[in-house]
């Protein structure tokens, strides 16, 4: 073939090429048109797949249906987030009306891409006060630049479980509450055998430790990772170093890095009876509300608490502060029946009843003001500590972000090589983050 | 002047036109023909074509695989090769795993069958148990590498303490992280073992009798008699394992998810890679990127990268013989 035809035929082909592809991602536009008390059968997706968590979700579902006759729910469980996306994408009859994830990393997303429906117009259609059925922090994380496309699906809190009998035994009275506390604490109940190899650490504060990511350490000093302007400020705020710098000491108070991550490596897997603080390998374990049920359950061998997790020295008003994150659920941009969808939504979000009932199913915290008080709520003591965390005005939750919490991985990158002392300059190294932290933030922008 | 008339040509002459007759027989070879190649056209359109303009087209969008993509130009490019620091690991993780394990799988896979095919009684046996570790699933295999070498608890570091040697930290260990993962592939060494075997049996015999009557030993009957005979497949091997390298991605994936001892769920994010970005590679990246921050641009860019470095190594293979067999003129 003559050149010249070729570079036409190429051309050709590229362009048509661009035309088929560009024509790819379009979401499907909904409507709020309906109405929600002619009959209708709503598709929810939700991740949950443990046998009892769906039995929960479903007598959630049969609760909804009895309210509202007219609504028939159709619930796929398991779903992950790449498949709602991708369902939203697409669009069409079988597309789900309301979704939920477990990934409030993808919040931001969900709301600037529009893929999740708007709230604030049906909380408005229909009375309900945000501002006065969530806690901010919660309402924090299912929205993102103003717009709330999602509202909390109960929630996770963070805190510190405590083994009694070697509080006991080292001659600790009550869970330590500041940091200097903390890393006497840990160091008094390390336990070494004879060849000098640990038999029990205090607290393994290792980063890769099971649910100790440094995001869910760092929220004890109250980190604001963002100016108002949007970029990136860890450099900047003089807690970030803090807060690296008192993990290389809870280290070095209980052996180092090495000889610690040498001791994580001898620890079972965090879901069975393995693990490191059910085998009272560690005095202190970081976990979530779930933990105190499972230690019931696998009838730990040792008497056992919770508490808080400690606070910096400066900041010990703060104490009872925690880390919080949780399950989000929104509308389908793309539902046609969103008035309805948005019955659903308020039932499993809102209801008082429910979301306590939730609660006590799947042993997680509720997320509104209403169900953490009510005096339905499980009462259990360590349970109860962890409905404290959530409540606390102090406690926080990870800000939304546009690409699925880049810059949670990237912070939690340099704070694997700074806990190793691979950092010499950590001023330097926070201004490179912060730099990187930017640039990917500007790359996922339009 | 040459002493040698050269024969006189013919004028050339402008071509008749075709009779409408000849001019149908044609059409009908062509359609035909192309009737014939239709299936792998589709295929090659629908698997190949379409995705590599469609990797192209989007690695010059921004498209975040729900709004309208938009053209940006090279920004996806000069992110990916300015602005991504875990670029450059996970390029030279890939091209070390390409090196070290396509070489050390085709000297393991012709090591074991060469000896499989010199076992005089056993075969069988040897046979199964040489190739039956190719058959566990990957993430299977790996999970069990994993258990093995954990350098607390794995029962490998326990027999190494008991017998006095220092035990390495493998998959926790970034220094041991590649070498461990060269070691799981090297355990599922059974495709190639088969491969050799057949390549090996297919060496003929008289020319191992003729090589010995004249006096050559085992070295030289290699050297001489079984190599160049085994060279086409050994080639065979060594390109498609570099493609397969070049896409390695779940034996690295759980490996390092494993060690790591994070556990996914409501909030947890992770970057793969695990000890120190050690076992990161394009294709882990790619997914990343793609899927979890939704940056389909830098992930096509990557994508593409990977293809030019993978169709260039394949192509100097081909053209160069890998040095195994002579250059054609």
């Amino acid at each position: 073939m003559p050149r010249p035809r070729m570079r036409i035929c190429l051309s050709a082909a590229l362009a048509g090429a661009g035309l088929i592809l560009s024509g790819c991602a379009n979401p499907s536009v909904g409507s709020d048109r309906d109405d929600p008390t002619q009959p209708v059968t709503l598709k929810f997706w939700h991740g949950w797949s443990n046998q009892a968590e769906v039995k929960a979700v479903d007598d959630s579902i049969a609760r909804f249906e009895k309210l509202h006759p007219n609504i028939k729910v159709e619930t796929v469980n398991n779903v992950t987030d790449e498949t709602v996306n991708q369902a939203l994408r697409a669009g069409g009859d079988d597309a789900p009306d309301v979704v939920s994830s477990f990934t409030t990393n993808n919040v931001g997303q969900y709301c600037s891409s529009g893929m999740w429906a708007d709230l604030d117009p049906f909380m408005k259609k229909t009375g309900v006060e945000k501002e006065k059925v969530f806690p901010k922090t919660f309402l924090d994380y299912t929205s993102y630049q103003g717009k709330q496309c999602a509202l909390p699906l109960l929630a996770d809190s963070f805190g510190l479980y405590y083994n009694k009998d070697a509080f006991k035994e080292a001659g600790i009275e009550r869970p330590p509450r500041t940091m200097s506390e903390f890393k006497r604490d840990a160091a008094k109940l390390t336990k070494r055998k004879p060849d000098g190899s640990y038999e029990r650490a205090g607290f393994v504060p290792n980063f890769r430790l099971y649910q100790n990511s440094p995001d869910r350490l760092f929220a004890q000093w109250g980190p604001a990772y963002f100016d108002k302007k949007g970029k990136a400020q860890l450099a900047r705020d003089p807690r970030t170093k803090q807060f690296l710098t008192t993990q290389r000491e809870l280290l070095d108070a209980q052996g180092g890095y090495a000889a610690l991550e040498k001791f994580r490596t001898t620890f079972g897997d965090e879901m069975s009876s393995q693990s490191s603080f059910m085998t009272q390998k560690a005095a202190m374990h970081l976990d979530g509300e779930w933990r105190g049920l499972m230690l019931k359950e696998g009838k730990a061998k040792f008497d056992w608490g919770s508490a808080p997790l400690p606070v910096p020295d400066d900041q010990a008003d703060t104490y009872g502060r925690g880390y919080l994150t949780g399950t989000v659920a929104g509308i389908a941009h793309g539902s046609k029946h969103q008035n309805a969808a948005w019955e659903l939504l308020r039932f499993l979000t809102v209801d008082t009843d429910q979301v306590v009932r939730f609660a006590n199913a799947i042993h997680n915290v509720p997320s509104t003001f209403a169900a953490l008080k009510s005096p339905k709520l499980d009462a259990d003591p360590a349970f109860r500590t962890f409905i404290d965390i959530a409540r606390n005005p102090h406690s926080q939750a990870m800000p939304p972000s546009i690409n699925g919490g880049q810059y949670i991985t990237a912070f939690q990158d340099f704070a694997y090589d700074a806990e190793a002392g691979k950092v010499p300059d950590l001023d330097k190294g926070l201004r490179e983050l912060d730099a990187q932290i930017d640039a990917d933030n500007l790359q996922s922008v339009n | 002047m040459s002493l040698v008339e050269s024969p006189e040509r013919p004028a050339a002459t402008a071509p008749r036109p075709k009779a409408p007759a000849l001019r149908r027989k044609h059409l009908r070879q062509r359609l035909r023909t192309l009737g014939f190649l239709s299936p792998w056209l589709v295929g090659f359109s629908v698997f190949f074509g379409y995705p590599l303009l469609a990797t192209v087209y989007f690695s010059f969008m921004h498209y975040n695989q729900i709004e309208q993509p938009s053209f940006v130009g090279l920004r996806n490019w000069k992110y990916v090769f300015t602005q991504m620091p875990l670029f450059g690991p996970a390029l030279w993780n890939t091209l070390w795993l390409v090196v070290v394990m396509v070489a050390l799988r085709v000297v393991f896979g012709l090591g074991i069958g060469l000896l499989v095919t010199k076992i005089k009684s056993g075969v069988g046996f040897f046979r199964t148990a040489f190739y039956l570790p190719y058959l566990a699933p990957p993430v299977a295999a790996t999970v069990a590498f994993v258990f093995l070498l954990n350098p607390g608890t794995g029962p490998v570091n326990e027999i190494l303490e008991a017998v006095g040697i220092p035990a390495p930290g493998w998959f926790n260990d970034a220094a041991w992280a590649k070498p461990s993962l060269v070691m799981l592939s090297l355990w599922g060494i059974g495709d190639l073992m088969v491969i050799f075997m057949a390549a090996l049996l297919d060496v003929p015999k008289e020319q191992y009798e003729a090589a010995e009557l004249d006096g050559a030993g085992a070295w030289a009957r290699f050297r001489y008699v079984t190599w160049p005979s085994i060279t086409p497949i050994v080639l065979f091997a060594v390109v498609t394992g570099v493609v397969q390298t070049m896409q390695y991605y779940t034996q690295a994936l759980v490996a390092g998810k494993l060690a790591s001892g994070v556990t996914i769920g409501p909030g947890t994010v992770i970057q793969p890679g695990y000890p120190d970005h050690s076992t990161l590679t394009v294709p882990q990246l790619v997914y990343s990127l793609g899927f979890q921050n939704f940056n389909t641009g830098a992930a096509c860019v990557l994508s593409l990268v990977l293809f030019v470095i993978a169709m260039a190594v394949t192509t100097l293979l081909m053209r160069k013989r890998a040095g195994l067999l002579p250059a054609e003129d």
